[in-house]
């Protein structure tokens, strides 16, 4: 946990340019590393990438599971695969090969899905990517990770390389606030603490976390209450330890995603908190199950309520104090 | 390891298939007697690989697409001793690692694979790692003609081609049955060498159980510099035991006792003519 930071006074960079600068820095030293894009090094930031690393860059084309099939090999043969694709057809259409090329053979793969919730806005439901959290969750042997700023996801790259298991990693499109001013800790499975008070807790994850810190110190400034704000920035395996912890000391629990309200990061919550005997108040912030409205990433979390506003609000609800 | 020697292992493979398919009760016959002869030529002539190799990065690589006649993968690699053969008592019976499908628990299996138009996307992956660090191996893989209508085939024939990857060879089980009828009826995939070497492969056709001839098609691998290359074996399903012979029945089945019985006493036949012929020569 780091020096809590007054809310967007810190502006980083898009997660995406992170990626990419990471994995460059880690190319520098180590020719295993390599990128395999699906006409998607624009998108996925990786053109200087492949400039600079000509060799360490492969080109499928539009073919995802061709894409995810042929990552799997690489790295069966030893390569450090980051396999970056758009995570709605990433993880959609190349999702058997996820199962079974990547998670059932244990073949390293660091899956990299670009653009993620809806990133792709006013695209449209084709390109929104609201299943990914619920059908990889229900994968074994997959780290599901959805870092929420620049530290996270610098932290989440260099892990991932590493890591002798696949990993999927979502990142979205637009800047990102650094949440802390100083970070020292990052570890797979681990939520971040970042904001603590004793009234509720708020549970997020990815490009959620920082309009739940920006509800929280609304909630703070004008109702007094006092909010844990935590990043689960690990979907899979979820810090149980945290929630207990969590659960044991607040008075409620809402947790908000870029992601359908079924099968994400709040029911993966709420099946733990209920299995253990935590009975408190409860919700899930989502995209509800409907064909997304249009607009940008921020007109439609603003019209989901994810938003400083709308997570304030339904904090209250859940307290009971409005 | 001489024709005659092969030949003869072969139909000592195809009898081990039976007799464990007899004993997990369960099995994909006809695919694993069609595809045997293949699998023997490959592990006893062709690939370098072998139980103490297996750790080796330069090691040639066999990941078999078409995962259901696991049977006769798990027989060959018995045989080659990268586990005991007693080990396949325990064949499809609970908590075996001998599935119905290979998988990486058994020694020897490079890929969990089952689902289908999975091996050659996979295939391709480790042959490009092979290019990518100037390493010596190469990868085959078998594919069964009823899995090319998936669409991850041809993807993964593109990328191939795009990526030269001669150290690769596909290889076609061409049995022409799949589960429900002639592959030609359920989706029509002919003409495959046209298909293949319009996307830039090197194609040859082979006798998929003529084991001189298999021998010196895997020899010829890579058939054209910067190509990969593709066999189309052409095969029976069931070969070696006549009432098996191209029946879609047996595509996956257990003989009763009887029809057990007649497909020892054929194979024991056959067994006895190699080895007259061979005496001979």
């Amino acid at each position: 946990m780091g020096t809590f930071i007054e809310t967007g006074t810190v502006t980083g960079k898009a997660n995406l340019d992170v990626f990419s600068g990471t994995l460059q820095q880690l190319a520098e030293t180590d020719t295993d590393i390599i990128a395999v894009t699906s006409d998607s090094r624009g998108s996925g930031k990786l053109a200087s990438f492949g400039q600079k690393f000509p060799r360490q860059i492969v080109e499928i084309g539009i073919a995802e599971q061709n894409l995810v099939g042929v990552a799997a090999g690489l790295a069966s043969a030893g390569k450090k695969v980051f396999a970056v694709s758009p995570a709605c057809f990433l993880t959609a259409r190349a999702l058997e090969q996820i199962k079974n090329d990547v998670a059932y053979s244990d073949n390293p793969v660091k899956l990299v899905g670009i653009s993620a919730g809806v990133s792709y806005g006013a695209l449209g439901t084709t390109h929104h990517s609201l299943h990914d959290f619920a059908v990889l969750r229900a994968i074994h042997n997959l780290i599901v990770v959805a870092p929420a700023d620049n530290f996270e996801t610098e932290q989440a790259i260099r892990q991932a390389a590493e890591t002798q298991h696949p990993v999927y990693l979502r990142f979205g499109k637009k800047p990102m606030p650094l949440l802390t001013a100083e970070d020292t800790h990052f570890e797979f499975g681990k939520g971040r603490i970042i904001r603590e008070g004793a009234d509720i807790a708020i549970v997020a994850t990815g490009e959620t976390v920082y309009p739940a810190l920006q509800a929280a110190e609304k909630l703070e400034r004008e109702y007094h209450i006092h909010s844990t704000v935590i990043s689960m920035h690990t979907i899979k395996p979820l810090d149980y330890n945290l929630l207990a912890r969590v659960a044991s000391k607040v008075g409620a629990i809402l947790t908000v995603e870029e992601h359908s309200v079924y099968g994400g990061l709040g029911e993966a919550c709420a099946s733990f908190l209920l299995e253990n005997g935590y009975h408190l108040p409860f919700k899930i912030m989502g995209i509800p199950d409907e064909y997304t409205v249009t607009g940008s990433q921020m007109e439609i979390f603003n019209h989901y309520g994810i938003s400083e506003n709308g997570i304030a609000e339904k904090a209250l609800q859940l307290l009971r104090k409005k | 390891m001489s024709e005659q020697e092969l030949a003869r292992k072969s139909i000592h493979y195809r009898k081990k298939i039976l007799q464990y398919i007899m004993e997990a009760k369960a099995g994909h016959t006809g695919g694993s007697l069609s595809c045997i002869d293949i699998l023997n030529v490959l592990y006893n002539h062709t690939l370098n690989v072998s139980p103490e190799n297996f750790t080796s990065p330069d090691r040639d690589r066999y990941i078999q697409s078409k995962g259901h006649t696991v049977e006769a993968l798990f027989v060959v690699l018995a045989d080659k001793g990268f586990f005991p053969e007693t080990d396949l008592l325990t064949m499809g019976k609970y908590g075996s690692h001998y599935i119905g499908h290979p998988t990486r628990k058994v020694h020897g299996v490079e890929q969990n694979t089952g689902a289908l138009g999975h091996g050659l996307p996979l295939s391709v992956g480790t042959a490009l790692a092979a290019k990518m660090d100037n390493r010596p191996y190469r990868v085959f893989t078998l594919l069964g003609d009823g899995e090319l209508p998936e669409g991850s085939n041809w993807e993964a024939a593109l990328t191939a081609a795009h990526y030269k990857l001669d150290n690769l060879c596909a290889i076609i089980d061409h049995n022409k049955l799949q589960i429900t009828g002639p592959t030609s009826e359920v989706c029509n995939t002919d003409p495959i060498d046209q298909k293949f070497e319009s996307f830039g492969w090197s194609v040859r056709h082979v006798d998929g159980h003529n084991i001189q001839a298999l021998k010196e098609t895997f020899e010829g691998v890579p058939f054209t510099d910067g190509k990969p290359s593709l066999v189309i074996a052409h095969t029976i399903k069931g070969k070696g035991v006549s009432y098996m012979e191209n029946e879609i029945k047996w595509h996956h089945g257990v003989p009763d006792d009887k029809q057990f019985r007649q497909a020892m006493e054929e194979l024991n036949h056959a067994l006895e003519s190699a080895e007259r012929i061979e005496s001979i020569i």
